[in-house]
């Protein structure tokens, strides 16, 4: 792939028209000038209605995902990067190598085609270094104030890798829950530089593909349970959603959860916990007992899973599942997920 | 993390609470101000860590909640008109109010219905929309305790700077003191100790405090909000009521100086002056709330949007059925309300007291195990 030789369309126009999206002479030159010199592979090549793959030995996983996030850039990523590491996440959480992944833009009228063609450049250079080939896609262009700039959606096919399957019902009573990284960064840097919220605050998105790490405890024979990556609604929501699944009870220790400092200032000024604070290259691991040390060694060894650590344990629930948490005086209290969207507070 | 840590440390919060059990010999009621004070109390469980003598009431000091539901009507029809940009805090957006006695509504409602509400994080945003949306009206949502005024000063004081005819402000803007009066004058008061909101008296002094300790013969601690800040106001209140002394005293001096914030004080005074202001909870109070001067009546979005006012008082029927009113004077817990985790819950909340992130049902069902004992599990 030559991204610099990647050619600026020479159509005579510098935003994205209706007519980008009619199939007709525009929607070709966008899909040969931007979308094929970046994305470059057999398959899509082709420029055939769907994509013909060759056999993959191992079960497949299969995940969608819509990608919708404002601003388009943030520090540390853009929506190209969420895209297509937001979807291997979710086939890495099922101990799946990514393989293939089929992509969908929704773009609106008056885009600059510079903007798109960074995020086309970002989503291929972070699909190449995670060894995924975009085979299929598709684009649509709608009125000018009927989408953000642009929304991206997707679908990604990979193949299982682990040996046992990797789902809340494998959870068992004893198993240990690690924490891959520090928290809320994502989430944080987003709102760093959403209209009406800005702050300079040097907090740089977590975005990041989690496969590796997860190969790597893969490799290692972990006796991995389950895993879970915690994006809208943070450790709060992904926890929860576990011990519901499982039907066991989640104890978390707050204390051992890392959160930067400037993002845990951030947090206190806006009045958020970060707990419930949305990541986008963080994981949630459980696994056996008599793994959990090593598993935790395993993953400080990774890049970007150097804070991993022990946060808390699975035991029996005695009546509905839940997840506690326990504080730093000793105090325990029952995590609920938010009702909506987490609000900043007034004062 | 400095500044942070430190007032969250263990060792300091188990020997306060050791100094409070200490001191503690009697039953005693004390009601902290600031819905900041209830969600940190709750929070880190500090109420469970006092002796069982100790009750904590919760005060009215949360601005959402105590936003009479009228203005809130005014706030979903003024967001719906053609043309405004509707600005909010958003702590807002999810209050439940009356829409023309029959729908009840909330701003992410009104948005649905293609009203342009935003959410922003300082009045001053608002202005900013203002300036460079000439063709529109903006209208801040104005709500807010002394701590929050001086900045919708500032906003005003801006719009003005700027010359802008397309910026109002809907003011729902309250005052503890009067608020508070009405609660410890009241005759079935309970209080016999205040934790006073630590960030209102920054902006203001410490002086109200001194006169209502005085005159109602209760002690005020002026209090921060971090685990020992709240600890530390609770032991030296209830050291006074076990000397009987009932005198202000200052927990908070890292941040509350008697005289408090002069320049603040300057510039709400300029654009605005103390009314008769409606409460939810407390009903009408006078010299309560701070209204636009009338040399800035042309920023009064009640005044610009007065044709959409609905001058005869009703009692919106939602009121019937939320008791949060009670709630909010620290009469009733928010556990003991019969709509409590049924049919009230922050996904379909009756009153505002559920939704705010200062309100104090909030602050139950997110920390208390929706209601059960926390032991219980």
């Amino acid at each position: 792939m030559k991204l610099e030789n990647c050619p600026i369309p020479q159509s005579g126009y510098s935003l994205i028209t209706l007519a980008h999206g009619g199939g007709g002479l525009l929607s070709h030159r966008l899909f040969e000038q931007v979308f094929l010199p970046a994305f470059d592979n057999e398959y899509l090549r082709e420029t055939h209605d769907g994509a013909v793959l060759p056999q993959i030995h191992g079960p497949l996983a299969i995940t969608t995902d819509a990608h919708v996030v404002q601003p388009l850039v943030f520090p540390g990523g853009d929506i190209g990067t969420l895209a297509v590491c937001g979807s291997l996440n979710d086939l890495a959480m099922c101990g799946a190598e990514p393989k293939y992944l089929s992509m969908s833009f929704i773009l609106e009228e008056g885009l600059p085609i510079e903007v798109l063609q960074k995020i086309v450049e970002s989503i291929a250079k972070t699909a190449r270094a995670e060894k995924v080939v975009i085979v299929t896609g598709d684009t649509k262009v709608v009125e000018k104030g009927r989408c953000e700039g642009m929304y991206i959606s997707t679908t990604a096919i990979g193949e299982i890798k682990a040996p046992n399957k990797i789902c809340p019902q494998q959870i068992q009573s004893g198993d240990v829950l690690i924490l891959s990284s520090d928290i809320a960064r994502h989430g944080m840097a987003v709102m760093s530089c959403r209209p009406g919220f800005q702050f300079e605050s040097g907090i740089t998105s977590d975005c990041g593909s989690l496969w590796p790490a997860v190969q790597a405890l893969l490799q290692e024979k972990v006796q991995i349970h389950c895993l879970r990556d915690l994006t809208r609604g943070g450790l709060a929501a992904g926890a929860t959603e576990l011990s519901k699944a499982s039907g066991f009870e989640f104890e978390v220790h707050e204390e051992q959860i890392p959160v930067q400092n400037n993002v845990r200032a951030a947090c206190e000024i806006f009045g958020l916990d970060p707990i419930h604070v949305a990541n986008e290259g963080c994981f949630l691991a459980v696994v056996a007992a008599t793994d959990a040390d090593r598993c935790v060694r395993i993953l400080q060894a990774q890049n970007g899973t150097a804070l991993a650590r022990k946060i808390g344990f699975v035991t029996e629930a005695k009546g509905s599942a839940h997840v506690w948490i326990k504080g730093a005086f000793g105090q325990r209290r029952m995590l609920i997920l938010p009702t909506g969207e987490q609000l900043p507070r007034i004062c | 993390m400095q500044m942070i840590g430190e007032f969250r440390n263990p060792e300091l919060v188990k020997n306060l609470c050791r100094s409070i059990s200490r001191v503690t010999t009697q039953k005693w009621k004390i009601m902290e101000i600031c819905g900041g004070q209830t969600h940190s109390i709750l929070h880190y469980g500090l109420d469970q860590l006092l002796p069982p003598e100790i009750e904590l009431l919760h005060g009215p000091g949360c601005p959402v909640c105590v936003t009479p539901s009228q203005i809130l009507e005014l706030a979903f029809k003024i967001a719906l008109q053609k043309d405004v940009i509707f600005c909010t805090f958003a702590d807002m957006i999810r209050v439940p109010g009356e829409y023309r006695g029959s729908q009840t509504l909330d701003f992410y409602k009104v948005r649905a219905m293609g009203g342009d509400v935003r959410m922003v994080q300082s009045p001053l945003e608002a202005v900013n929309i203002a300036k460079n949306n000439p063709e529109k009206e903006v209208v801040f949502f104005a709500v807010g305790f002394e701590t929050t005024t001086p900045v919708n000063a500032l906003a005003v004081n801006e719009a003005e700077k700027l010359g802008l005819s397309n910026m109002f402000f809907l003011v729902s803007q309250v005052l503890v003191p009067p608020a508070l009066e009405a609660l410890l004058g009241s005759p079935d008061n309970q209080i016999q100790g205040v934790l006073a909101a630590g960030h209102v008296c920054s902006i203001m002094g410490t002086k109200p405090y001194v006169d209502l300790a005085e005159k109602y013969q209760v002690p005020c601690v002026i209090t921060g909000f971090e685990p020992t800040d709240l600890l530390q106001g609770i032991y030296l209140c209830i050291k006074q009521m076990e000397d009987g002394r009932s005198e202000m005293e200052n927990q908070y001096s890292r941040v509350v100086k008697s005289d408090g914030n002069f320049k603040a004080q300057e510039l709400m005074q300029k654009y605005f002056q103390v009314k008769e202001q409606g409460w939810r909870g407390l009903g009408r109070i006078a010299d309560s709330g701070y209204g636009f001067r009338n040399e800035y009546a042309h920023f009064d979005a009640e005044v610009k949007y007065q044709k959409l006012y609905e001058s005869e008082t009703r009692t919106p029927s939602c009121e019937f059925v939320c008791r949060s009113g009670e709630v909010l004077v620290g009469r009733l817990k928010p556990t003991d309300c019969e709509h409590f985790g049924k049919i009230c819950n922050p996904s379909s909340p009756l009153g505002p007291t559920m939704v705010s992130t200062e309100g104090a049902c909030a602050a139950y069902f997110k920390y208390r195990n929706q209601g059960r004992g926390i032991n219980e599990a």
